[in-house]
């Protein structure tokens, strides 16, 4: 299986493809539309502004595209700004909608614990993940629950039906959304960096990867 | 408890890992791919790669040494030195790196704080601060790798480069590097409780003890350079004398 990471000009891409390869797989960077159409499995990764993310997507026509993959039953990973443009809408910066795969809502994360601490934003963390809500998922096979991945976001996504929050991490004493998943269960979605989150991370890759060639 | 990033702080010239005091001084290292791949898999939480000369000659020579490093080192990648231009970010970005790291220019230019954070993301943009004490007991900021003051007072400057942007600052004691003497934890505690985002901290982290303070000063990381270069610690002993300190670490 290939595998086509999606460049619209806003992302590290580089460090994608490398994990993939690692895992032993073939990755390709493309903004083709045809690469695209074609592909059997996507990665959308991102870093950046929502509104901004989404507008380059719509002027390269890749939106529909992603739409249409995922429609299909296509393995779909999306990685950071990936995962939140998978999100009905975000509030940053005015509202902006989303690719609309995952019913819900991207929000700012507030910059104050429940104790009413102030809390630092962005949320730069190396954050233990727990897989309790799904201990059997495919996508976490031979990782413990609570292994620690990368994240860095100052917005989080909030899926409107709670099965389709696969995991969360905890930050300021509140549940953030790591990783989700559609109904379907092909297209995944992580708030986390897993190229850049070491061993777990490529872990969690492998298991995204293999799971759709068996 | 406080929660604390590891950064291995790897100073770099002609493709050289180097090690100096006070940013000066300069000791030869070697490859500074091997040595980022071993504090890799010693467990170090992220990498910064600093070219120390190429403020004075306008480039940026790290392209190599970063991309190198995305074949077999899975965790953040932060570049600093001679970075001016939204080009020079993208460029920089392409190689593999996760964030870039400025100080002067944006003490040049402050726009670029901005500039960087709305193309690429705040998360992008790490705002370096090379700090001095002033005899007067304030802390001035410096640029060109310690070389030159700014005017700039360190605290005021890092509350604007939230304002302006930054997602992370980079806070440097040039008094402190490389001495092997303990970090300024004056500084660390004025600006961690002057700014709400994450304060990655620099210059003297010379032991766990040192470390815990800065964490429990509000430090978000600490930047380690001649304590791991010089095997005085690994990375695996320094995160259990974390643990057994009461500050939380990356298993």
């Amino acid at each position: 299986m290939k595998v086509i990471i999606i460049d619209y000009g806003l992302s590290n891409l580089l460090s994608v493809k490398r994990a993939v390869e690692y895992c032993g797989f073939d990755a390709e960077i493309s903004y083709d539309p045809e690469v695209i159409g074609n592909a059997e499995c996507l990665i959308l990764p991102g870093v950046g502004a929502f509104s901004k993310g989404m507008e380059q997507l719509k002027s390269l026509g890749l939106d529909t595209l992603i739409r249409e993959h995922v429609d299909a039953g296509k393995p779909f990973l999306g990685i950071c700004l990936g995962m939140q443009m998978m999100f009905s809408s975000s509030e940053e910066g005015g509202i902006h909608a989303g690719l609309d795969i995952i019913p819900g809502t991207v929000e700012k994360i507030p910059d104050i614990t429940t104790d009413g601490e102030p809390l630092r934003v962005p949320h730069v963390s190396w954050q233990k993940v727990s897989f309790d809500r799904y201990p059997d998922h495919p996508l976490f096979s031979g990782i413990e629950s609570g292994s620690e991945f990368y994240f860095v976001h100052s917005y989080e996504g909030k899926p409107s039906d709670t099965k389709m929050l696969l995991a969360s991490c905890v930050y300021g004493g509140r549940d953030v959304t790591a990783i989700v998943s559609n109904a379907k269960g092909n297209a995944i979605g992580c708030q986390f960096h897993p190229e850049k989150s070491g061993h777990a991370g490529l872990a969690l890759l492998k298991n995204f990867l293999t799971r759709n060639t068996a | 408890m406080p929660k604390i990033r590891l950064i291995s702080r790897l100073d770099v010239k002609d493709e050289n890992l180097v090690k100096g005091i006070q940013l000066e001084g300069l000791r030869k290292l070697g490859n500074p791919n091997l040595y980022a791949k071993d504090y890799y898999e010693d467990g170090i939480d992220e990498i910064l790669y600093l070219d120390i000369v190429a403020s004075l000659y306008n480039r940026n020579n790290l392209s190599d040494i970063v991309e190198r490093t995305t074949e077999n080192v899975f965790i953040p990648i932060t570049v600093a030195g001679g970075i001016r231009s939204l080009d020079n970010v993208h460029k920089i970005l392409q190689t593999g790196a996760d964030k870039v790291a400025i100080n002067t220019a944006a003490i040049k230019r402050p726009e670029i704080i901005t500039e960087v954070a709305e193309a690429y993301g705040s998360q992008c943009m790490v705002l370096s601060i090379e700090a001095k004490k002033t005899p007067g007991g304030n802390y001035e900021c410096y640029y060109d790798n310690g070389r030159e003051h700014s005017g700039f007072d360190a605290i005021e400057w890092a509350k604007r480069g939230e304002e302006l942007g930054a997602g992370e600052i980079l806070l440097t004691s040039v008094d402190r590097d490389g001495l092997m003497r303990g970090m300024d934890q004056d500084i660390i505690r004025q600006i961690c409780s002057e700014v709400r985002i994450p304060v990655i901290c620099a210059g003297g982290a010379d032991s766990a003890e040192e470390i815990a303070k800065a964490a429990f000063n509000g430090a978000s990381a600490v930047a380690i350079g001649a304590l791991l270069h010089y095997k005085k610690k690994t990375v695996h002993e320094l995160k259990e004398e974390l643990t057994a300190l009461g500050v939380e670490v990356r298993r």
